[in-house]
């Protein structure tokens, strides 16, 4: 019949699936396992509860996971990582967050290790790589300035030649978790009269250095998360450099296109919509729960099927990740909808505590916080932490290039 | 997981589209709509020699013996030709419901004729109350002698005029949304009692109001039992919604690619608009909005068929939303980045805002469809509250 008569039937196999293999479910039963048996009761339930971590708990899932020989799922095997395809971190990502893992602080791991790996020398390597790994040494990001955000090629931090040493001066700031950090990698500028791209140098450096000061920038949530970070002719060995004076900006380049299949946190969204579904079904509302409730309800709908539609998108985007197709501009999509959609989240939380969301009380964010046993609760347990939560996610949006970078970068790719 | 298309697929997407490209190009579908007939009896014989018409039809009744995954590379390639030929009537929904009674006689020589595009069909179902609520059905058919006498008000049916047989709904028992009851009639162009009041739609495709007054049927125009029909017809819409949304897909791709084109060649102020960051945010937004909806095309077409009902509506619901959703940011946004030109009738871009505008509104709009996946997510409440206390 016509054309399509001559076409040659295809297995099923060849046909659209959503279903992994069997050895990729295999995994995840691996996965599943260690999650069980290994990540500590108390990490758990405080992720799960939406309440802070200490240093310690990240530390100590680092080690858990070093361990099992899990401590580096980005790394090749060389380096002592897992060799894990795409896939098999999707799933790791997927299964650690809705277990209530914390996540992998990103610094040491995901941002300087890859380019130390591809950049740095033997001794390098040799002298951080393996701390990192068994979350010995906690790093963290030296990037921004107060007058260098998304526009970051504008640094001024200036490092200057003083015999074997660099003398950094100036300030970095949006400086994450670095009151708990034992190095920071730093972007400094280092020839102030070339390009703005052209003068920058990747240094790593001691945070025990004299003339580091780290001061905490006081948040709308509350919490203490990002600091200020001045350096005060701060002497950095010149064996502290990465590769070669001035190419610091090609470094730090190329971290970004990274970490394409991972970026939208499907699995941290799913883990809190079932929160949100758990909170909505118990919460009391007229004669029955705010479940019942056709509005909140659709609301509830509406984030399901928006992160039904993105876990698919990020699934397409990993069947090219291993196809080795180009990158396209999905990396932005995904970290688009991604921030948004745990953004939505956060904040239906948010409301479903009703007035009980109106309460700061940092002490009841604590997971070993007591009420008053005299006293009826005030508000449901949940609520302590949701409107700080919903206020520190609204960061999703604007750490790691703004959405509307992202926009530029989607717009630029589709040829405008 | 895999969503590559297969090698058929692709092949199959690319006969259909190079085939309308030279058959159906935009002027040509600009004469049909602007002539009034509503569709090209020339195209849909070349459409059939190619083998669309087939494609559902299983291979032992002459026809191809495709599903899902092949309807939805062949509606994607349809799409952006914004065609007035019933495939989506005859080919999948009409092809779809007879496939479940294909057992029996009747429906097997009806595909077999409509697998080579000699016969159309047209499922005339959805009523003037009932909104997208399928299991509202009023029309009633009586007994009488060995056969029926059938009394109906069928809503906005679709090609009904160029259906040789319609494909008819109505109780035999129940009452007017009980899920029993139901049964389904095939009613061919000149009976008695039938009556079209026919009409354009806004995307100029033509439809029907479809009366059946005391019209007399054989006992054999029944298909299957009596009573049990309407989970066949639920099936048969739901690969329908599935392919519909495969269209829509098409179409957003071809109105951003449009859209993208105008934004580099129309010059204001000196320069290309493309270049106001305004614009390039705007289409962005658009190309997340086909991703995701893209994404829930595919999802639509891999659970379409499952016979898990529950999880087959929730996938359906879902895909609608997003891509009701995504049809409407696209289309409106397409209209608005063109400026007045958007507006004219001589450019595809106001037709293919209209088609998607029709989409969101077909087997029920977004919000239909959100507040169905809500209900069932409110179904999982006392499962929920078993779980540990947030």
């Amino acid at each position: 019949m016509g054309l399509y008569s001559r076409i040659k039937r295809s297995t099923a196999e060849a046909n659209m699936h959503l279903e992994f293999t069997e050895q990729e479910r295999a995994f995840r039963e691996d996965v599943r396992r260690f999650l069980r048996e290994r990540l500590p009761a108390d990490i758990r339930d405080k992720v799960h509860g939406g309440y802070e971590l200490a240093r310690e708990d990240y530390l100590m899932w680092q080690r858990r996971l070093y361990e099992r020989g899990w401590g580096a799922m980005n790394w090749p095997l060389q380096f002592g990582g897992t060799g894990w395809n795409a896939v098999q971190q999707y799933i790791f990502e997927e299964e650690a967050a809705q277990a209530g893992a914390p996540r992998l602080i990103p610094f040491g791991l995901k941002m300087v290790a890859p380019v130390l790996m591809a950049y740095g020398s033997a001794a390098q390597q040799s002298k951080f790589l393996p701390k990192i790994l068994s979350g010995e040494a906690w790093w963290c990001q030296g990037y921004s300035e107060p007058g260098a955000g998304s526009d970051l090629a504008s640094l001024r931090t200036r490092a200057v030649r003083d015999g074997d040493h660099y003398l950094v001066n100036g300030q970095k700031t949006w400086n994450t978790l670095g009151h708990f950090a034992d190095w920071i990698f730093c972007l400094v500028r280092t020839d102030p009269q070339a390009k703005p791209q052209s003068g920058i140098t990747f240094l790593l450096i001691d945070m025990k250095s004299p003339g580091i000061s780290v001061r905490p920038i006081a948040l709308m949530d509350g919490g203490r998360e990002v600091n200020d970070v001045w350096f005060e002719n701060v002497r950095v060995p010149l064996e502290n450099r990465v590769g070669e004076e001035n190419r610091g900006w090609t470094y730090a380049k190329f971290l970004l296109g990274h970490e394409r299949t991972i970026i939208a946190g499907i699995g941290t969204a799913k883990r809190e919509l079932a929160r949100l579904k758990r909170v909505a079904a118990a919460q009391r509302k007229d004669e029955g729960v705010l479940l019942d409730d056709p509005l909140f309800a659709a609301r509830v709908a509406r984030v399901e099927i928006e992160l039904a539609a993105l876990e698919i998108t990020n699934l397409r985007v990993l069947c090219d990740e291993q196809k080795s197709r180009a990158p396209g501009p999905e990396a932005s999509m995904l970290k688009i909808r991604g921030s948004e959609i745990q953004q939505d989240i956060s904040e239906l939380l948010m409301r479903a505590a009703g007035a009980y969301a109106l309460p700061m009380r940092r002490e009841a964010m604590e997971a070993g916080w007591q009420a008053d046993p005299a006293l009826p609760p005030a508000g449901p347990r949940y609520a302590a932490g949701a409107t700080a939560a919903y206020l520190n996610l609204r960061k999703l949006s604007i750490f790691g290039g703004t959405n509307e970078i992202q926009k530029n970068i989607i717009a630029k790719m589709m040829g405008l | 997981m895999d969503f590559d298309f297969s090698d058929e697929q692709r092949q199959l997407h690319d006969a259909v589209r190079s085939f309308l490209a030279k058959e159906h190009p935009f002027e040509r579908s600009l004469a049909i709509k602007r002539s009034g007939s509503g569709w090209d009896p020339t195209l849909w014989r070349g459409l059939a020699d190619l083998g669309v018409t087939a494609i559902n039809v299983p291979a032992e009744l002459g026809g191809l013996g495709y599903g899902p995954q092949e309807t939805l590379s062949l509606m994607d390639a349809c799409g952006p030709t914004l065609l007035q030929e019933p495939v989506l009537t005859s080919a999948v929904i009409a092809t779809a419901l007879l496939n479940q009674f294909a057992g029996a006689a009747p429906a097997a020589d009806m595909l077999r004729a409509m697998a080579c595009g000699e016969h159309i069909a047209a499922v005339a179902h959805f009523e003037s109350d009932g909104r997208f609520d399928a299991r509202r059905v009023a029309a009633r058919a009586r007994p009488d002698g060995e056969g029926y006498r059938l009394d109906a008000h069928k809503a906005v049916v679709l090609h009904a005029g160029m259906a040789d047989t319609l494909l008819v709904s109505a109780r035999t028992a129940g009452e007017v949304r009980d899920q029993a009851g139901v049964a389904l009639f095939m009613v061919s162009r000149g009976t008695p009692g039938l009556l079209l009041e026919e009409y354009s739609t806004v995307d100029g495709q033509r439809a029907a109001e479809v009366h059946l007054r005391d019209a007399k049927l054989p006992a054999a125009s029944r298909l299957g039992s009596e009573g049990g029909a309407l989970p066949a017809i639920e099936a048969a819409f739901d690969i329908g919604v599935a392919a519909l949304c495969a269209e829509a897909v098409g179409i957003m791709q071809a109105v951003l690619n449009a859209t993208v084109e105008y934004l580099r060649t129309r010059q204001q102020f000196g320069q290309p608009i493309g270049r106001f960051q305004v614009l390039q945010h705007r289409v962005a937004d658009m190309a997340v909005h086909l991703e995701q909806a893209r994404s829930m095309s595919y999802l639509a077409a891999l659970r379409c068929i499952s016979a898990d009902v529950g999880e087959r509506r929730r996938a359906l619901s879902a895909a609608k939303v997003v891509i009701g959703d995504a049809g409407r940011f696209i289309g409106q946004q397409a209209v608005q980045l063109h400026g007045g030109m958007g507006m004219t009738d001589d450019l595809q871009v106001s037709h293919w805002f209209k088609r998607l505008t029709v989409i969101n509104l077909m087997f029920g709009d977004s919000d239909t469809h959100l507040q169905r996946y809500a209900a069932q997510l409110r179904g999982i409440r006392s499962a929920a509250t078993a779980a540990p206390a947030a």
